[in-house]
């Protein structure tokens, strides 16, 4: 049961920051973006780290925050999830934990799919909703064809499913169907975000499994990988900010450390600003969300309209004030631009939540 | 220990003794300062009992809740944000005992003579002079500018050069000047909006007993830093609800007045309005990191982010209200003792809000202090350092 505060509470509890160090240990030891491991690994045939994935989601038990203890969960809530997204964002890494963990369980919580939730929360099996990852909750989506018993179509922008193992569906029934990969073809498309990579999936007479109503397990599902994209996208922006910062204050030209020069000062204290907000609109978000609270809708709406444009920000000032090094393949920064720009359209964009929530505080279009 | 028990049983018992419907104004929040209530973490006999200042809170809502009156805050903002902590730290038990009562129920007002015309920014340049006499009084000369309240203040915080020969942060010392002497000369400065919210101060041969200094001779730029950093906190620490600040009554005109509506300043308003929700959530998580004991560097943008924010806002009212965005609501000099955005149109809102991101430090300044202080990049390169302030160019 969840407890309603009338007040967010915006800080972390000592718990969360435990579970900051703990992630953030993990990461270190399986996945520097800052070394050239991440790069490498985008690049091959197998661009996901199973490997990290595994420790995190089996090893930690973070793939089961979600989801109750007695289905093998941890009963934990948004709050401590949106934790371990600031370290993934961080570590701009290449695992299905947003896609898996949060979009496609709550889809499950939704429809009350017990069987799968213990097999997502044991990170036994990975799971992707199968709705392209530029949908917002609440506007339409592409759904397959439901006949005789079987699935067909083709669903495109699926993000992550190349490793997942289990698809949910949504059909022209108006059901979710919980769909064997083995039973479709998955084909990788060539995504901008080489961490967080689309497919196509073909659904050609797939067998599938009736879950439940697809439209409120998409929406809650959509809503929540919303609100929670924003903590991905506030580690991301804490990086780039960090290191540039850190690039700084060792680079020199004229003589003199560049971050002396007001003119950069300027911007990298703007972008600090920035992220200040960023922090605040998104921990207000998830905590909104892990209470339940009426308020969720507008704190997510807010936070994903704000979220988006600053991460882009950090990364593009980021790469800039790199100078040519910035440019270049081997420094892992264009990463996290590509992962900053794939984010700002991933659950709805910037212009989308604002158009939701343009409804939801009465400021009408004209 | 005191504890939030304590502290209502002490409130309930100033309620009994002084029931607010039948007391004075003025003689309750004498009683309320003399038993420790009035900010209860300052010193038992200077209107506190040594207390958590996360208490505070518990006593003004036990008050506020049986219709206590209150000291008016906002009136006498610069005393207590400003004069009374740098009194605490820096004054004598007698300057303790003499100025903060009076100061803490309004019955006197204080202003704050820092800023010169020669000396905003770079504050330490300043060059109005106190040189001391053989008998041990300093007598006072120069110009203040941009002095709010000066109009209707009692005492004045002062920063004054008392030693020209040394390097100009080390040879400046602080006083408490009496606003009511003949050699204070205060004229209105009538500003964009119209009105003289702010003041000059002309300071010809004031003579101040060395009973007024406050800290030592030349450690005036020390002390000013109390001074200043308190000013930053009483900005950044306030609680807004949801539409509190400029966003709300350009969300009002919106919602009242469709015919106003088009596409673009749709997009403007909402963005606007994100921005300043964002701005209203960093704000209360820096409260609540104040409440819990771990203050954050946030403050440092706060004031930064509601200068923009309100120009930016009260900008967009303007343009939102067509044909009579062309108009003003008043243009009378007037001297209001306060500033009062949302008594007045936008227009009022608009130009009063470009003072934002100069007052209290320029948002360039602040941007310096933010990149410094809290990114630690290096600091501008100094060239008036070891120079003494009367070989400075000016």
């Amino acid at each position: 049961m969840t407890t309603q505060r009338t007040q967010p509470d915006l800080l972390y509890s000592e718990e969360e920051e435990a579970l900051r160090a703990a992630v953030r240990d993990l990461l270190a030891d399986h996945c520097d973006a800052a070394g050239v491991s991440v790069i490498a690994r985008v690049e091959s045939d197998a661009p996901h780290d199973i490997v990290t994935w595994k420790a995190l989601a089996g090893g930690m038990g973070l793939a089961g925050l979600l989801v109750p203890e007695e289905l093998d969960g941890q009963g934990a809530t948004h709050r401590e999830v949106a934790v371990v997204l600031e370290e993934l964002g961080r570590a701009v890494a290449p695992v299905p934990y947003l896609t898996s963990a949060v979009v496609a369980t709550e889809a499950l919580l939704e429809c009350g799919a017990d069987d799968l939730l213990s097999q997502l929360a044991s990170a036994t099996t990975i799971g992707a909703l199968a709705v392209s990852l530029s949908v917002t909750a609440g506007s339409a989506y592409k759904v397959v064809r439901y006949e005789g018993g079987a699935l067909h179509g083709e669903l495109t922008g699926i993000a992550d499913a190349a490793v997942a193992d289990v698809l949910l569906v949504p059909a022209d029934d108006g059901g979710l169907y919980a769909v064997d990969a083995s039973a479709v073809t998955v084909t990788p498309q060539v995504s901008l975000d080489l961490t967080r990579p689309l497919a196509k999936v073909v659904l050609d007479g797939a067998p599938g499994r009736l879950l439940g109503d697809a439209e409120p397990a998409v929406r809650r599902a959509l809503r929540s990988g919303a609100g929670l994209l924003a903590s991905e996208q506030l580690g991301l922006a804490e990086w780039t900010l960090t290191e540039t910062v850190r690039y700084l204050k060792e680079r020199k030209q004229f003589n003199r450390p560049v971050g002396g020069f007001q003119a950069l000062k300027h911007r990298l204290a703007q972008l600090w600003l920035e992220v200040v907000n960023l922090r605040a609109a998104a921990r207000n978000a998830a905590d909104r969300l892990a209470t339940g609270s009426d308020d969720a809708d507008l704190a997510v709406a807010v936070a994903q309209a704000f979220a988006a444009p600053v991460a882009v920000h950090t990364a593009e000032e980021a790469l800039q004030l790199h100078g040519g090094i910035g440019m270049t393949w081997e420094h892992p920064v264009h990463l996290y631009l590509k992962r900053a720009k794939a984010d700002s359209i991933a659950y709805g964009t910037a212009g989308a939540h604002r158009a939701a929530l343009a409804e939801l505080v009465d400021l009408q279009a004209p | 220990m005191t504890d939030a028990a304590d502290l209502r049983r002490r409130t309930a018992e100033l309620l009994a003794a002084y029931p607010p419907a039948t007391t004075d104004r003025l003689d309750f929040l004498r009683a309320r300062f003399d038993a420790g209530l009035a900010w209860v973490h300052y010193p038992e006999g200077l209107g506190g009992l040594g207390a958590p200042r996360s208490l505070q809170v518990v006593v003004d809502a036990d008050l506020e809740a049986e219709g206590a009156p209150d000291n008016d805050p906002r009136r006498i903002g610069i005393g207590l944000g400003m004069a009374a902590p740098t009194i605490l730290a820096y004054g004598t038990e007698e300057q303790k005992r003499r100025y903060l009562r009076p100061l803490w129920t309004g019955e006197e007002v204080w202003c704050q003579l820092f800023s010169e015309p020669g000396a905003g920014s770079d504050l330490a340049a300043l060059g109005t002079r106190a040189v001391r006499e053989s008998g041990g009084d300093w007598v006072v000369n120069g110009q203040k500018v941009w002095t709010s309240s000066a109009h209707v203040a009692r005492w004045a915080i002062l920063i004054a050069r008392t030693d020209p020969d040394v390097p100009k942060h080390r040879g400046i010392t602080y006083f408490i000047c009496d606003m009511t002497d003949p050699g204070v000369d205060v004229r209105p400065l009538r500003q964009v909006t119209g009105e003289a919210e702010f003041n000059e101060v002309f300071i010809t041969d004031v003579r101040l007993p060395d009973s007024r200094r406050l800290g030592g001779i030349g450690d005036g730029w020390k002390v000013a830093q109390t001074t200043l950093n308190n000013e930053r906190v009483a900005i950044g620490g306030m609680r807004l609800p949801r539409e509190g600040g400029m966003i709300g009554p350009v969300s009002r005109t919106w919602r009242e007045r469709p015919e106003l509506r088009t596409h673009d300043l749709h997009q403007r308003l909402l963005k606007l309005w994100v921005e300043a929700e964002a701005a209203r959530l960093t704000a209360e998580r820096l409260r609540q990191q104040l409440v819990a004991g771990q203050p954050g560097p946030e403050g440092a943008g706060m004031k930064l982010a509601f200068a923009r924010l309100n120009q930016e806002i009260s900008g967009l009212e303007v343009e939102l209200r067509g044909e009579e965005g062309l108009l003003y609501d008043d243009w009378t000099m007037r001297r209001p003792e306060l500033v009062d955005f949302v008594g007045r149109d936008a227009g009022y809102r608009y130009l009063r809000s470009k003072g934002n991101s100069i007052e209290g430090g320029t948002t360039e300044v602040l941007l310096n202090i933010v990149a410094e202080r809290v990114l630690g990049l290096p600091s501008e390169p100094r060239t008036d350092k070891d120079v003494a302030w009367k070989d400075l160019s000016r």
